[in-house]
């Protein structure tokens, strides 16, 4: 009987998988993959000429152009402290540990918006630090720093998150085994801690990428959108909208949703290689 | 090389982890600390491997002072529990670790670290492994891959943690045996936490039994068996059970009916016997065996006793008692410690007094 029942047991298991399964793709697709396609279908029903104008638009090149190097300040600063972060979190005992992790998330539980405001009162013309940088002729807001300390801020959390639970999860014992056999801090470092947090560090950037790219709220406070200098492709999308060049804003749109959606086949991707990579014990 | 130890203390917090741990391991020695899990053994030998730090005390390695030696400059070899190899680094790479992360003059050519990284491999018969990863091989061959890279720093001292728990009864018999074969095949002196008495008494020269971050007693397994020093030591090594008694004029009176009298230079007072498997002979009368277990050749019972359980041996050539078989029991002697500490061998009032007196002398080093 038991065979049978065995049997029984799984077939019914794998009817309510195809059930629980195929619900939760078609939310997916309402949710998500619908408001997407929207985007792309949008920015394409005035034909590839639109687009091809709006992209050649200078004010729009520059958005592109300002969104990559943002991204590309943030990404290797947020890999460097997030590493450095959950290393010192997972890796160490000290006082203020808790604090330390909270202080990692906090910028996921503060909203945007908020951080944007914090940089304005410290940096701005009538903040803190005000007085002193335009004393210097240094511009923090509503220019290029503004805008990546912003960026920073706001995807911090990303690297940090992704790996400190595996550095937890791996505890310490590859690291003082590593000790007793001769290596310096470095050399464990780079040998042992490194390699064992790869691909979830990669995965960590990609994320953070996605959001540089992305990021609007504090972006938007600190940017003062001036068309050509600081304004992004998200807030340049906003601007488009709000002026009611409703193909073009889609078609950047299009173009940013692009960007995110490339970087995040790239994890899927990289999740793939790093999973084949795991069964085989790399 | 010789290890010594004098006056370690080490506290976590309220927790007095380590307090006036004083040993010395002779050169080539194959010392055990045993003892229950939050003794301090772990603790102990983290200390000695400079993973961590004691709050007081020295601690001394081939004469030399190690306070502020950080573990890397130590050359000690350490087996961890879990082994602790590097997943991402296939056996070999594992066990060339130590030879690559020395400073280039003494670092040695490939072609020689390769070599010497095979010769490990094959002392620890795991040739063929060379090329797998950690997740790719059994519990055993980790336990070995992890010994070639600790030994492939030639160390003078090896610290081995726990180092069967992860493995298999049968596969644990075997891996003992081959370790104290090579241990006599490459004299390094060695250092064993385990909480296994079996594991501790058949391996090594000298054991440490270790009770609440103290050594209880550092003697030979024979003298562990022979001259227990306290309760502890009497109750934890060799399967005892204990039973309270009160001696009274040089006899020792046990509460439950079905006990024997035994002998027992002691002061009046309340007392705690320590029965051994061997010091009870079971035969057929009135009390029942509860559960027949095999084991010692078949002869290994589990008998009640006036509400406590414990284990007893047939005699030699008796009739074998069946599971639930009524039965009665007879003491051949036991370890009774008064409550003041003292101890003396209990034995049948029938049986001639012995001349050896155990009161005496109780041979704790340190």
């Amino acid at each position: 009987m038991s065979a049978r029942a065995f049997r029984r047991a799984g077939q019914d298991a794998r009817w309510i998988d195809w059930l629980v399964g195929g619900a939760a793709i078609a939310v997916a697709v309402l949710l998500l993959g619908l408001p997407l396609a929207a985007v792309f279908v949008e920015a394409l029903r005035r034909g590839w000429p639109v687009v091809q104008s709006t992209l050649s638009d200078p004010d729009t090149i520059a958005a592109i152009r300002l969104t990559l190097l943002v991204a590309a300040i943030t990404v290797p600063v947020n890999l460097v402290g997030g590493l450095a972060a959950a290393w010192c979190v997972a890796k160490h005992d000290f006082p203020g540990k808790r604090l330390m992790v909270t202080l990692i998330e906090l910028p996921f539980s503060v909203s945007p918006v908020i951080a944007g405001l914090v940089f304005v009162l410290m940096f701005g013309a009538q903040g803190w630090f005000g007085t002193w940088l335009q004393a210097r002729d240094i511009q923090i807001i509503f220019a290029l720093p503004g805008l990546v300390l912003a960026t920073v801020f706001v995807t911090f959390p990303f690297v940090a998150r992704t790996v400190l639970p595996l550095m937890m999860e791996q505890g310490r014992e590859e690291e003082e085994a590593a000790a007793t056999l001769g290596a310096n801090g470095l050399q464990t470092f780079v040998r042992v801690t490194l390699p064992n947090v790869k691909w979830a560090l990669l995965a960590g950037v990609l994320l953070c990428n996605a959001r540089a790219m992305g990021e609007f709220g504090a972006v938007s406070v600190v940017s003062g959108h001036i068309r050509g200098e600081t304004n992004t492709m998200p807030l340049h999308v906003e601007i488009l909208y709000n002026e009611y060049q409703f193909a073009g804003a889609f078609a950047v749109a299009a173009a940013l949703a692009l960007l995110g959606v490339v970087t995040l086949l790239a994890k899927t991707a990289l999740e793939r290689v790093s999973g084949c990579r795991m069964r085989e014990g790399r | 090389m010789t290890v010594e130890a004098k006056d370690v203390e080490r506290r976590f917090g309220p927790m007095a982890a380590l307090q006036g741990i004083s040993v010395r391991l002779q050169p080539g020695e194959f010392v055990a600390l045993l003892g229950p899990s939050g003794s301090g053994k772990t603790t102990l030998l983290r200390i000695l491997a400079g993973l961590d730090t004691a709050d007081a005390g020295t601690v001394r390695i081939g004469g030399r002072d190690m306070a502020g030696v950080p573990a890397r400059h130590r050359r000690i070899g350490v087996v961890f529990q879990n082994y602790a190899l590097f997943r991402h680094m296939t056996v070999f790479e594992n066990v060339a670790f130590g030879l690559r992360v020395r400073p280039r003059a003494e670092r040695p050519y490939e072609a020689e670290l390769k070599a010497r990284v095979l010769r490990l491999l094959e002392l620890v018969q795991i040739p063929d492994l060379a090329n797998r990863y950690p997740e790719q091989i059994s519990g055993g061959q980790r336990q070995r891959a992890a010994l070639a890279r600790a030994l492939a720093i030639e160390p003078e001292l090896l610290l081995l943690d726990e180092p069967f728990g992860a493995l298999d009864a049968v596969v644990r018999k075997d891996v003992r045996r081959w370790l104290r074969g090579l241990h006599e095949q490459l004299g390094i002196t060695s250092l064993l936490v385990t909480h296994d008495q079996e594991e501790a008494m058949e391996m090594a020269d000298r054991i440490a039994v270790m009770d609440r971050g103290r050594i209880a007693q550092f003697a030979s397994p024979r003298d562990l068996l022979d001259a227990p020093a306290s309760a502890f030591v009497a109750g934890f090594v060799g399967e005892a059970t204990r039973i309270p008694c009160i001696v009274e004029s040089g006899i020792a009176r046990f509460a439950e009916p079905g006990f024997d009298l035994l002998h027992a230079a002691l002061p009046d007072g309340p007392a705690h016997a320590f029965v051994r498997p061997a010091d009870v002979r079971a035969e057929a009368g009135v009390s029942a065996v509860v559960r027949a277990r095999l084991g010692g050749g078949g002869t290994r019972l589990l008998v009640e006793v006036g509400g406590r359980s414990l284990e007893a041996e047939t005699a030699p050539g008796a009739d074998q008692l069946d599971r639930g078989a009524p039965c009665r029991i007879s003491l051949r002697g036991a370890w009774i410690f008064a409550e003041t500490g003292e101890r003396a061998r209990g034995l049948p009032l029938g049986a001639p007094p012995r001349l050896r007196s155990y009161t005496g002398g109780l041979s704790t080093d340190g």
